[in-house]
């Protein structure tokens, strides 16, 4: 019973990987992985923010079925991808390839993430080197005339 | 110095975010840009026996349009691309993922300011041209050379400020 269920399981989750209506078939399970890596990694041009398996555009139908092509025809995962990059630009892609122009998307983070480090780092270490300043003989008195005032009304 | 510190690094990140909102995702730098149009062999739309490939571009300036009928911006740029064909502008369409029967009624009532369309059903030469969506046009030289890629509809301000002065150099 509970491995029917979970075979049940199994079977919706691999219909809702791929977003569509078509049929992929393959001649093996690596091959098979290997699509649907392709296609969660590489971006659908028409709704931004989704992957090609993700996406129903009329696009992403027709780039997932060229994916598919170029895997049957033996291409490895980069040529697939250098494919789409040399028609489409690095935005196909999710992971987005190391160089001057994406210097920024990599280093940004990083950069931002250390420049407030160093201003936190800065102003805590100002608070404990804070210097105290110590009371005169006049002052000293006048706080303890004051604390005594307020101690005396507090009694009544 | 430091009590500024959080005031301008607000105003800095306000800066970045606003330039970014008035950005438009949509507009994305084609790869193709100096690279020769890629090879495709597609019948015309009122000839279908008729093949042609990327040769029609040799020896001409040419703008290409890739358009479809379910296109509604496709239809609002229309004219611009019929004030440019009378300028002398030569225009080659690209039909894409359309029906023949309505493409060409489309022409037949708003005006053909192409001198031929290429018709791509399928849309699979238009993968090649990194055609995303449509309208999208493109600048070829006289070498076959891809120099501009505009994306969406283009506007009497773009033929003016983009289109146009781009061909006048492309002349020289």
């Amino acid at each position: 019973m509970s491995r029917s269920l979970l075979l049940l399981v199994g079977l919706f989750l691999t219909l809702s990987a791929i977003a569509g209506t078509e049929q992929f078939e393959f001649e093996t399970s690596e091959q098979e992985a290997r699509f649907i890596n392709l296609s969660t990694e590489l971006r659908c041009l028409v709704c931004q923010n989704q992957s090609l398996a993700d996406s129903n555009a009329g696009l992403a139908q027709d780039l997932r079925q060229e994916v598919y092509k170029l895997l049957k025809k033996g291409q490895t995962n980069e040529q697939i991808v250098d494919f789409l990059v040399s028609r489409y630009g690095d935005f196909v892609l999710y992971d987005p390839p190391l160089k001057l122009a994406t210097f920024v998307l990599w280093f940004g983070p990083l950069v931002i993430l250390i420049s407030i480090g160093v201003v936190v780092f800065g102003m805590i270490k100002k608070q404990s080197t804070k210097t105290v300043t110590e009371l005169s003989e006049q002052q000293r008195d006048k706080l303890e005339q004051i604390l005594s005032q307020h101690a005396d009304s507090g009694k009544k | 110095m430091s009590r500024f510190l959080p005031i301008s690094i607000f105003i800095a990140l306000a800066i970045l975010l606003f330039v970014g909102l008035s950005k438009d995702p949509k507009q994305i730098p084609s790869p193709l840009i100096g690279k020769p149009v890629p090879e495709f062999q597609l019948s015309l739309l009122d000839d279908p026996q008729r093949k042609e490939d990327h040769t029609i571009f040799n020896q001409h300036i040419t703008l290409v349009n890739v358009w479809a009928t379910w296109c509604a911006s496709c239809r609002a740029e229309h004219k611009q691309l019929l004030q440019l064909a009378k300028q002398g502008v030569r225009i080659i369409g690209l039909d894409y993922k359309d029906e023949r029967s309505s493409a060409l009624a489309w022409l037949n009532n708003l005006g053909n300011p192409y001198v031929m369309t290429l018709f791509d059903p399928d849309g699979r030469a238009s993968i090649d041209w990194g055609v995303y969506g449509t309208p999208e046009t493109f600048i070829v030289d006289q070498s076959g050379i891809i120099r501009y890629k505009h994306i969406g509809p283009i506007s009497k301000q773009d033929v003016e400020q983009v289109i146009l002065p781009l061909i006048r150099e492309l002349q020289i």
